[in-house]
């Protein structure tokens, strides 16, 4: 009969509108600003410098060795590395980045700086609204912007912060064996005169190439 | 293209080239030329036709393109094979995870890489889900170019909205999702991710089901696309078409199965083929296509094993591989598509080319439009499905 097919897809469309009456799986969208959808925990939007402690300054990670900004596709990462020294979490004077500065309008979300950076410095954010009225300043973002505290980072991203976490204690650990060993070698060896000053952490955490981050 | 000039040079040297009939304008000659796009909600994206109309009849057709060119490929040249992953994500926006297949696997076959076993199954499954949803969504598109606004468009979305929630669950995003790296993928999939999986393929058949029931039998939707758009199988293969688009015309040819890449030889799944070559028979093909990709991911989900998902030497950072060439390819949802790869020993591809799908898809719209009605040519673009983004490049 002609028309037959017609009907066939018209009760298949009444049956998805009266349903939507009952069940609720087939109300398909939410009301935008008013609702929102929980993000995901592995949502990745925008990147951020995690710190630790109270301090933002003080507390970054980044040790400004660069390879996010020679890695980062587009290259929108700019940073200049610092002229003193200041001591990263394991108390290891290290450079920071006097600046350190991300451009919104170019990053592409790929999240490489994220798997390439040896520190666990760079993660990503999960808050997705980042208009801005004004072209050029609030869409490049300094350093200050960037730095979210690590207690951030444990809650838009627990697992990931939890093993992050765990593999850096376990780094810290090692070091303060390793420094305390040199400690009581320097100790052994101070009896002797004009012995050398034991280097406390000598070895910096090695860049891991080529491992994942995740 | 349609210079007579280059076409009568081409039939005579190419043997088997059979270009269709010229179209003679009846009546007084008076034709109208008209530039369908680049804004055209039906172009899909900013492409041109230049059509020259006799009546609603089309006498010629010029396909425009280049509006979104970005220079992918020489961007490809001048970045670390790293680099370049989340480019691709954005040649084919719609299916980002097929797109870094092809290129992870042109780049392990430069390198010598082995994929592990887990990160194999995985790369099925993603690329699996990527396959039903394009073929979800441009069956919806297809039928909004039909003039049906709306609902059937809506309903592909609902179920692709599911798809995506996964891919940003694994991934991080829901449409560039830069997951493939070359030795495997970048992160694992979680029991649970793998049960969210279970729980939307178990909820696919159902989805396939009302959609044939809405769409299949629906006689305006025949009359529209029966005998419309009509390739003939020795086209399609002279002009090197792929994907749905040749398996409409009845040519057997799949990559999956000729090419026997990545784990596919496993999966027991048929390749539906089409015997007109019109619109109805590609709409068709993908609705079948959709079926068997439900059914390899049902395979694949039962016997997905445990183990690493990077293989241990593959260096992510510094890849530099010995100086050579390979040519990676898979059957993405809409065609072959492939990376070649040259190599200098450099930390960059020397060369870095895409064969994009669509693009070569696109080289029988003439032959495919003469003839018809306007309203049709639009129809018959949206059955080719192509993507701007890897057309353009
Ligand atoms: S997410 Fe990608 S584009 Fe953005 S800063 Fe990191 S590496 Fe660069
Ligand atoms: S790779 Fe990490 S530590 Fe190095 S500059 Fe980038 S964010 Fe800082």
């Amino acid at each position: 009969m002609l028309g037959e097919g017609i009907l066939k897809g018209l009760a298949e469309t009444a049956k998805n509108f009266a349903g939507s009456y009952v069940s609720k799986e087939r109300l398909t969208t939410v009301q935008y600003p008013e609702e929102r959808i929980p993000t995901s925990e592995s949502a990745r939007v925008f990147p951020f410098l995690v710190y630790d402690g109270p301090d933002w300054e003080a507390g970054l990670r980044c040790v400004a060795c660069q390879i996010c900004e020679k890695e980062c596709p587009p290259k929108c990462i700019y940073i200049e590395k610092s002229k003193d020294k200041k001591p990263d979490y394991v108390g290891k004077l290290q450079i920071y980045p006097a600046r350190f500065d991300i451009d919104v309008s170019v990053c592409m979300s790929c999240q490489i700086c994220v798997e390439v950076c040896p520190f666990e410095a760079i993660k990503m954010d999960v808050e997705f609204e980042l208009s801005t009225d004004d072209r050029f300043g609030g869409l490049l973002r300094n350093r200050q912007h960037l730095a979210k505290s690590n207690e951030y980072y444990h809650q838009i991203h627990p697992t990931e912060a939890s093993e992050v976490d765990a593999r850096l204690g376990e780094e810290k650990a090692k070091l303060e064996a390793k420094a305390k060993a040199a400690a009581a070698a320097a100790a052994a060896k101070a009896a002797a005169p004009a012995a050398p000053a034991a280097k406390p952490a000598e070895s910096t955490p090695k860049p891991a190439e080529g491992t994942d981050k995740q | 293209m349609t210079n007579s000039a280059t076409q009568s040079a081409i039939n005579t040297q190419v043997e088997g080239w059979n270009r269709p009939r010229e179209i003679e304008p009846d009546g007084d000659n008076e034709l109208l030329e008209v530039a369908m796009g680049p804004h055209h909600p039906s172009t899909h994206g900013v492409f041109r036709m230049d059509v020259a109309l006799d009546g609603e009849r089309i006498i010629r057709l010029k396909p425009v393109f280049g509006y979104l060119h970005r220079n992918h490929e020489k961007l490809g040249e001048g970045q670390t094979y790293l680099a370049s992953i989340p480019y691709t994500d954005r040649l084919d926006y719609i299916c980002s995870l097929t797109n870094n297949w092809a290129y992870a696997l042109a780049v392990e076959k430069l390198g010598g890489i082995e994929v592990p076993e887990r990160a194999e199954y995985l790369r099925v499954i993603v690329g699996e889900l990527t396959r039903v949803q394009n073929h979800a969504l441009s069956v919806g598109f297809l039928i909004q170019d039909m003039g049906a606004s709306g609902t059937p468009l809506m309903y592909a979305f609902r179920e692709r909205e599911k798809i995506l929630d996964l891919f940003e669950q694994l991934t991080g995003s829901r449409m560039m999702c830069n997951y493939m790296r070359f030795g495997g993928c970048r992160v694992d999939a979680s029991a649970e991710w793998l049960d969210g999986v279970r729980k939307v393929v178990a909820g696919l058949p159902a989805f396939a089901d009302e959609y044939e029931a809405l769409l299949c039998t629906n006689e305006i939707l025949m009359a529209r696309t029966q005998g419309v758009g009509i390739l003939p199988p020795e086209l399609a293969v002279n002009a090197g078409a792929t994907g749905p688009l040749l398996r409409a015309s009845g040519v057997n040819y799949d990559l999956r199965k000729v090419d026997h890449y990545s784990i596919y030889d496993r999966f027991d799944f048929k390749v539906p083929l089409g015997d007109h070559g019109d619109v109805y028979d590609r709409f068709m093909i993908r609705l079948l296509e959709l079926r068997q990709s439900i059914w390899i991911l049902e395979q694949a989900l039962k016997d997905i094993p445990g183990g690493p998902i990077m293989d241990p030497k593959a260096k992510i950072r510094g890849f530099r591989p010995k100086p050579g060439e390979a040519y990676g390819r898979i059957e993405a949802p809409k065609g072959e598509l492939g990376f070649y790869l040259i190599s200098d020993g450099g930390p960059n591809p020397y060369r870095y080319r895409v064969r994009p799908p669509s693009l070569i898809n696109l080289t029988v719209l003439e032959d495919m439009c003469l003839g018809q009605n306007v309203a049709d040519v639009v129809l018959i673009l949206g059955s080719v499905d192509i993507v701007l983004g890897e057309v353009d490049r």
